[in-house]
């Protein structure tokens, strides 16, 4: 358990220490908002404010740029030597990886705050209660778990730490062709089923009910968040063994 | 088990893809002792070190450090063990004492004993003023050091380097040698893989030669230095006629033939007087060497001594 404190701490260190890449994890999202709300914001007619509708999916998208730096730090300690050191310290590989997963969370937190503050001050108003913020960040929380022992497995299973980059950029058009930035019903038809059955529709639209809990909003419905748990529970358990697995054979 | 060894290894093999490694390596490496492993590129040096580090596991054959099994008793053997491989294992956007306080936590330290080992190595290795820099900023010299410095945190009974002065400048070099010294003067086992014969000589109590996946020779400096040339002159003929004829008039010194550059290497211990006596035996006339050269031997030629065809003219 140390160890794993050990381990936590020198990641959130590292992450301090490379501010271009914390800067982009946090500004990019909300960047990202301002564009979707004052850009194409108004271009969207959903019937309802744009801004209540888009958050959610912003703080997806901040969970995938967030994670793109556990890959890469990954995959930074597995080329360059580190992690034949803290084997010989009998340190677990699953250790080392939730030294990263932990201090990815720590940092999701953190540019979660900010793209909430940020959002109350462009116009959005949340109608939710404590016990339904609180699930609200617990599922996001598990979808940045997820997603970041995710980024884990790919800085495990690439050989280079820009390809570790390269990963993330598939799991963002993932968040792209979801409800998170526009409905369903208005993309192609071939393109309809895909953004429903994947997993960043199912979170988004958990997040929405959870926050926006009334009509307009859209009510949360149940097979959303069930669909939402098993989406991020199921990523997460196979990432964690996938991990594992490359991190025995990357090592033997 | 052995209780004076530190390293105790036989019949160590391992393959990738079907590509064999090592092909059945035995050690010995008495307690206290400073060992080194030289070989060239690809012969299987690192193999060796990561299954002696317990991070790789051998196909084949048994291996104890410290006292303990590197399969069965992992554990064991790492709690004894440091590694320092080929790359700086180092945080570059961590300071140098961050770094060893970090290494001296995860060996087990409590924190204020971490920061004291911590402030203790760094003034050891010279690095007091350096250690509150990124070791983002240091030089490979200085990167090394700290490096060997880490491989000492956790007051390990057996040290593996792993090419600790590859890709360094002379001077760096000279510095990362007192350290290794020095590693040795604690009384720790210090086992190291090298290129270079002239590292091996100077650092090493016994040395182990590694070529493609087997041992070719074990022995101390001395030992194998009489079966190989430890430095070789270099004679530069003034004519293709010339070089026929100090060649054979060398004969059995002959250690290296370059016909292209008319150069004629022969075996020698440097000293003045066996170098007068040779250019006499091979230029009695004194018109058939232009110039010469005396040159430590390369590692090519300890190859060439030991496993090639013309073992029996390499001795000195």
């Amino acid at each position: 358990m140390s160890d794993a404190l050990i381990m936590t701490g020198r990641s959130l260190r590292l992450s301090l220490r490379s501010p271009d890449a914390l800067l982009t994890a946090l500004l990019l999202p909300v960047m990202l908002m301002v564009v979707f709300v004052y850009l194409f914001g108004g271009a969207i007619a959903i019937g309802t404010s744009y801004v209540d509708y888009v958050v959610p999916g912003v703080l997806l998208l901040c969970a995938v740029t967030g994670a793109s730096t556990t890959a890469v730090t990954v995959c930074q300690d597995m080329t360059g030597g580190i992690v034949d050191r803290f084997r010989s310290l009998d340190v677990p590989g699953t250790v080392m990886l939730a030294g990263h997963v932990t201090s990815s969370l720590l940092r999701n937190l953190v540019s979660t705050v900010l793209v909430a503050a940020v959002a109350v001050g462009i116009g959005f108003r949340p109608h939710s209660d404590p016990a339904r913020l609180a699930a609200a960040v617990g599922v996001l929380l598990l979808f940045v778990a997820a997603i970041s022992w995710l980024a884990a497995a790919s800085g495990l299973a690439v050989a280079a730490p820009e390809a570790a980059n390269g990963v993330m950029f598939f799991l963002m058009f993932l968040c792209y062709a979801s409800s998170a930035f526009v409905p369903v019903r208005t993309m192609p038809w071939w393109l309809r089923g895909f953004a429903r059955h994947q997993p960043a529709t199912p979170v988004t639209e958990t997040l929405r009910g959870l926050l926006l809990g009334e009509p307009g909003g859209g009510q949360l419905a149940g097979g959303q968040l069930v669909a939402a748990l098993a989406w991020s529970g199921g990523i997460l358990a196979a990432s964690v063994l996938l991990s594992m697995v490359l991190f025995r054979r990357r090592t033997a | 088990m052995n209780d004076e060894l530190a390293i105790e290894a036989s019949g160590l093999a391992k393959s990738y893809g079907g590509v064999r490694v090592l092909g059945g390596v035995g050690l010995r490496v008495p307690r206290g002792s400073v060992f080194a492993l030289l070989g060239p590129n690809g012969a299987g040096k690192t193999t060796t070190v990561r299954i002696l580090a317990t991070l790789v596991r051998a196909d084949a054959g048994q291996a104890r450090v410290a006292g303990f099994d590197v399969v069965r008793e992992r554990r064991q053997v790492r709690r004894r063990i440091s590694l320092t491989g080929q790359f700086a294992a180092l945080d570059a956007a961590q300071t140098g004492e961050e770094n060893l306080r970090m290494i001296a936590r995860l060996a087990g330290l409590p924190r204020t004993a971490a920061r004291r080992r911590a402030a203790e190595l760094l003034e050891q290795f010279e690095l007091t003023q350096a250690g509150r820099r990124l070791v983002g900023t240091y030089s490979g010299g200085m990167r090394r050091r700290l490096d060997l410095a880490a491989s000492l945190t956790g007051h390990p009974s057996v040290i593996f380097l792993d090419e600790p002065t590859t890709g360094l400048d002379p001077q760096s070099r000279l510095t990362a040698w007192r350290a290794i010294a020095g590693l040795a003067a604690e009384g720790v086992t210090v086992f190291l893989t090298t290129q270079y014969l002239e590292e091996a000589d100077r650092l090493a109590d016994q040395i182990a030669v590694l070529n493609g996946g087997l041992l070719v020779a074990v022995g101390t400096a001395a030992e194998l230095k009489a079966r190989v040339t430890a430095q070789r002159l270099d004679l530069t003929c003034s004519t293709a006629g010339a070089f026929e004829q100090v060649s054979r008039l060398l004969a059995d010194r002959v250690v290296h033939l370059d016909p292209a550059a008319r150069i004629v290497g022969a075996a020698t211990d440097g000293s003045a007087a066996q170098v007068r006596a040779l250019l006499d035996q091979a230029d009695p006339a004194r018109d058939l060497v232009a110039s010469f050269a005396v040159r430590g031997a390369t590692l090519d030629d300890v190859f060439f001594a030991l496993t090639g065809p013309t073992q029996e003219v390499a001795h000195v």
